[in-house]
């Protein structure tokens, strides 16, 4: 593609790739994202499009790789428009009848339709599924517009339009004030207001300002910004340039987990692109605004989640954060003023300026406007990518969209917010997805992570987890963390395998408070969260572990004993057979036993038997 | 060794000290581990302290300074896989394999990877082996990967002893 010098050529190549596609008649949307291509999607996309080339539709059908469309437990997805039909859990061998029935005669697959849980009912359109129907998605629908890899697609989506309003008309301090009345507070985790952070950093004095993007997503058990980043990189890329031309930075940096190949590959693709057509470099569509960015991998640390820790990262240093007596926005990347988001802000950056600071105020609470994207996981019917209004409760995600408890449980609590959220009772389900309600409750929105546990997750086993976590996770470079964290480690080991004592938990409780007000970093501060919010909403559990010695939930090794149901047994055999270290016998068509002297408590025979005979009290 | 690799991994960037964790990137990708020559060769190509150099390899995780089994299997054990049981898939990994995460089996047939999070969480436990994922994974499944992949290894032996 040539390199766009103005404006007008910009509108101009929109307008010639819209009519070059007036040919297409149907388009089929198939998830490439990392989900999708674990139920193994690539093969359905080649399927596809051999069947496409086959039938000769090759010019009258669009077949989009796209990004992940959130409903993940149903993958691989496709959506075919127009019609909006939405078939799940698709197999190349279902190719054949897609492309003849679907795409060439317009009728529909019934098998292939979403199938609801509860009712039985199934559901021809995407619009109408109850995972989508209660959600808000304006970031997320995006990315099944989109070939993440293909700059067109994002162009004639209407991509990249936000970019020259900025740069012919509106001032810088216009953007932030924007961005201000918008009600924009930081998505990855500490809600700090955006359009602040910018001003800030706008105000500061300097020859060389950087932005950076934070796509290391480091809680354990959220992918929203793996998600957005590898599914429509150009809508970060495009909130970067905004902000950067807002705050008078010239370089930026996407700073991405290594773990995520495929949100790494195609942000490198975007850059490339951008590049080509002169959307980043010098005098980009020939204002006086240059701005470059540059993919920086993550190593592999929960502490780069943290802001100074990461711009040490990208200088190439250990991760270690700093005091920040003077902000990063002040004193940053290279020591320069630097303004860092994480990527769910950043995309919310374009809509915001085409759209206005009303339209996106327009959802949301009082303190927290616009949508947020959740990872919806754990023990749940429903798994995948949520986006929902600021304000919408926990109860409605976690039951009108996830679809409530799998395998006949019940729900006990939801983990929000990641390592430095916390963990709330069924009794807190009405609250709101909302900064400033789940602090005041002892947890966090955080990045987004709702990781839901039902009667068979034991919530010491939780903070044990989170401990173990936070203790190899830390930097090591401030005592109340380091140390802190080692305490109290060993004091929910402790509890877990039965040696506790009541006092303990008082210790618990004054070792979190000390962490929390004196360590470095925000993500010290906040690591005794997921004890402190279990021993405040679940103490009995804790109590069971240390009176009793039992564990409720039948999670914790130490507490527990398997043996098999001798009524569910038929003696198949199978357990025996996978048994690895001999402990279960008993003859043919015979319940058979267990040794609780021999079994290692791995759960093999539970996995294996097929009669749900073998249980955990 | 093949230097050529590691001075195409250094071109442009020499004596840019902020190159260093890309640069190690690079090497990991193509030598499969940072072997100790090349963070000799790193130092000097950037311009940065030996132990410098070694630190970071050492303070990040994606770093392995010992090379891996032929087949790695990584573990997440992020939160939604750990509420799904993962945690049972990783004490069955190392009892079965009777090697702890970050160590190769004597055979150099395996070795364990434990990862905080490999971005699959609604599809979880997820068990990646060199880098295919596998979803909803229980322990039951693990022994069947295992076996597999070691009944094939076994016969590609024994194929190449009959030819």
């Amino acid at each position: 593609m040539p390199r766009l010098n103005s404006y007008r050529e910009l509108e101009h190549l929109r307008q010639r790739l819209r009519e070059q596609r007036q040919n297409i008649t149907t388009t089929v949307m198939v998830c490439g994202g990392t989900g999708c291509r674990t139920s193994n999607s690539q093969a359905v996309i080649d399927a596809v499009r051999d069947e496409l080339s086959s039938q000769g539709l090759d010019d009258s059908v669009r077949l989009c790789v796209t990004g992940c469309h959130g409903f993940c437990e149903q993958g691989p997805v496709i959506i075919i428009e127009p019609g909006n039909i939405f078939y799940c859990h698709v197999s190349p061998e279902d190719a054949f009848e897609i492309v003849y029935q679907t795409v060439m005669k317009g009728e529909v697959i019934e098998r292939l339709l979403y199938e609801d849980p509860v009712s039985g009912e199934r559901f021809k359109t995407e619009a109408e599924i109850p995972f989508y129907k209660a959600q808000d998605r304006r970031i997320l629908s995006q990315n099944r517009l989109v070939d993440p890899c293909s700059i067109e697609d994002y162009i004639v989506a209407g991509g990249y339009s936000a970019l020259p309003k900025v740069l012919n008309g509106i001032a810088p301090e216009e953007i932030i004030s924007e961005i201000k009345s918008a009600g924009l507070r930081g998505r990855g985790g500490g809600g700090f207001p955006t359009g602040r952070k910018w001003g800030e950093c706008m105000d500061a004095p300097s020859d060389e300002k950087y932005v950076i993007c934070n796509a290391d997503e480091g809680d354990p058990g959220a992918y929203m910004d793996r998600s957005v980043l590898e599914g429509n990189p150009h809508l970060v890329l495009e909130g970067m340039m905004v902000g950067a031309r807002a705050v008078g930075a010239s370089k930026g940096y996407i700073y991405v987990r290594n773990e995520y190949p495929l949100a790494v590959k195609n942000s490198r693709i975007a850059v490339e692109q951008a590049r080509e057509v002169g959307l980043l470099g010098d005098n980009i569509l020939g204002t006086s605004f240059s701005f470059d960015v540059d993919i920086a991998r993550g190593g592999g640390a929960f502490v780069c989640g943290e802001s100074t820790a990461l711009m040490a990262s990208i200088e190439g240093k250990v991760g270690e954060p700093r005091p920040k007596d003077v902000h990063t926005v002040v004193d940053g990347l290279y020591h320069k003023p630097t303004t860092l988001n994480n990527v769910e802000t950043w995309a919310n950056v374009p809509s915001i300026i085409l759209n206005g600071s009303s339209w996106f105020a327009s959802k949301g609470t009082k303190g927290s406007k616009g949508t947020k994207i959740l990872a919806l996981t754990g023990r749940i019917k429903n798994t995948g990518l949520v986006e929902v209004a600021m304000g919408t409760s926990i109860r409605e995600v976690v039951f009108d969209i996830g679809g409530g408890a799998a395998n006949g449980n019940s729900i006990k609590a939801v983990q929000t917010g990641g390592p430095s959220g916390g963990c709330l009772p069924l009794g807190k389900f009405d609250l709101a997805v909302d900064f400033d309600v789940l602090s005041e409750a002892g947890s966090m929105v955080g990045s987004g992570g709702m990781v839901v546990m039902d009667e068979e997750t034991c919530m010491v086993d939780v903070a044990k987890y989170f401990l173990t976590f936070l203790q190899d996770e830390s930097c090591g470079k401030c005592v109340p963390c380091r140390l802190g964290i080692d305490r109290m480690l060993e004091i929910i080991t402790d509890i877990a395998e039965g040696r506790g004592r009541m006092e303990q938990l008082d210790l618990l409780e004054e070792l979190g408070d000390t962490i929390s007000q004196t360590a470095l970093c925000g993500l010290g501060k906040t690591a005794p969260n997921p004890v402190l919010s279990t021993l405040r909403y679940f103490r009995p559990e804790y109590e069971a572990h240390i009176k009793e010695k039992k564990c409720p939930a039948g999670v914790c090794k130490a507490l527990i004993t398997y043996w098999i149901d001798p009524d569910k047994c038929t003696g198949c055999g199978v357990c025996i057979s996978g048994c690895v270290h001999g402990a279960i016998t008993g003859e043919k068509k015979q319940p058979h036993v267990i040794d609780a002297q021999l079994c290692q408590k791995c759960g093999i025979c539970r996995s294996e038997c097929k009669f749900d005979a073998v249980q955990v009290f | 060794m093949p230097p050529q690799i590691l001075d195409t991994i250094l071109e442009g960037r020499r004596s840019q000290p902020n190159q260093l964790i890309e640069v190690l990137h690079d090497v990991q990708e193509n030598y499969g581990y940072i072997l100790r020559e090349a963070i000799e060769s790193v130092s000097q190509g950037l311009g940065v302290p030996l132990i410098e150099v070694y630190r970071v390899a050492s303070f990040y995780k994606a770093f392995k300074l010992n090379p891996s089994g032929k087949h790695v299997l990584t573990m997440c054990t992020g939160t939604a896989c750990h509420v799904r049981g993962s945690h049972l898939l990783l004490d069955y990994a190392i009892s079965q394999l009777g090697v702890k995460p970050g160590e190769v089996t004597p055979d150099g047939l395996f070795s364990i990877e434990q990862v905080n999070c490999l971005g699959a969480c609604a599809l979880g436990p997820i068990v990646a082996e060199n880098g295919t994922y596998h979803h909803h994974m229980t322990p039951a499944k693990l022994r069947k990967l295992i076996e597999t992949l070691s009944r094939q290894e076994a016969e590609d032996v024994q194929h190449a002893q009959t030819q």
